[in-house]
């Protein structure tokens, strides 16, 4: 039996690949007064739905989405968590 | 010598290009929506500047997708000539017939001006028309254009030869100081291993009419012309 998974996916940007939004941003912050703050990274957040048969089936369609389109692994990493979606997820989906 | 150019929902650089091979060129020219799939009358294909599907995503990621690109796959695979501008070379990379890819500028700011390039390589069709010369100046526009390859890809290209402008400074010497956007190496165009596919981020087409200011472009075109002809004679 089909059942709907909800998919958070995460694509960011390979640890090679500079990334000057991150660090604009980082500066930005430091000049806030987060003296403490290094390293920021710019990515991307997907969120979707998709109809599939198991956890493993929802698994393998997202990473076949991640590689295909929504991630460039030239120049991106990606993960993602896939839970199913119950009736009152849903409810609060639409709301 | 009849040209294709590839016409996606935000492509803007189409008429620009039509302009060039067929009112200053004189070649048969047929502009062809994204959603075709025929271009068998076609002997070189023009994968022109924009914003196809308004960048969305990534730039190019979504153009990859249409109708269109299964056949400008067999037109590449095929040996005839494939020439990706701007947006264009950002959608040769996202489909897979250059390596690497566009990202954001180094300073984020977009840019628009015209820089000097300099000719890596004269024997080759895209850049016969240039010989004797090893300095160009064209304009470029981008804010995604910065080219990144890792280090396999770019020593690949490299001992291939297969980079065939560079952003250099005024005086002709590629550095950091000529390099408007931080593309590793400097990196402006490249082609693939055949040599019959070519992705640029600067723009031939919007140098190539004198009343214009400047026709440093033209040569590109010519160049083509040219490798057709010999083709034709021989």
């Amino acid at each position: 039996m089909s059942q709907t998974y909800q998919a958070q996916i995460y694509v960011t940007l390979r640890p090679s690949v500079l990334d000057p939004a991150g660090t604009a941003v980082e500066s930005g912050l430091q000049q806030l007064g987060f003296t403490g703050v290094e390293r920021v990274r710019i990515g991307k957040y997907v969120e979707l739905t998709v109809t599939a048969t198991d956890d493993a089936d929802a698994k393998q369609q997202v990473d076949q989405m991640c590689d295909r389109l929504l991630a460039n692994p030239t120049i991106e990493n990606y993960r993602f968590e896939v839970q199913a979606v119950t009736e009152s997820m849903s409810e609060g989906v639409t709301a | 010598m009849k040209f294709g150019v590839i016409v996606f929902p935000g492509s803007n650089c189409d008429r620009d290009v039509v302009y060039v091979t067929q009112d200053i060129l004189k070649q048969p020219t047929r502009k062809v929506w994204h959603q075709d799939t025929d271009l068998s009358d076609i002997d070189v294909v023009v994968v022109p500047g924009g914003f196809s599907y308004g960048d969305y995503l990534r730039c190019g990621a979504i153009a990859r997708f249409s109708a269109i690109m299964r056949s400008v796959l067999d037109h590449a695979q095929a040996g005839k000539p494939v020439l990706g501008i701007c947006n264009g070379f950002q959608i040769l990379t996202e489909v897979g017939l250059l390596p690497g890819a566009l990202v954001r500028n180094r300073d984020l700011h977009f840019i628009c001006d015209r820089v000097p390039l300099t000719i890596e390589r004269h024997d080759c069709p895209w850049t016969q028309a240039y010989a004797g010369r090893h300095e160009i100046n064209l304009p470029i526009a981008h804010g995604e254009g910065r080219y990144h390859a890792d280090a396999d890809t770019l020593a690949q290209l490299e001992d291939q030869g297969r980079v065939l402008f560079r952003y250099c400074s005024p005086s002709g010497a590629v550095d950091e100081s000529g390099n408007p956007n931080g593309s590793l190496n400097n990196i402006a165009g490249i082609c693939n291993e055949a040599g019959n596919v070519l992705g640029m981020m600067p723009h031939p087409e919007r140098a190539a009419d004198a009343q214009l200011g400047s026709t440093d472009g033209l040569g590109l075109f010519q160049g083509l012309l040219k490798s057709q002809l010999a083709a034709v004679s021989s």
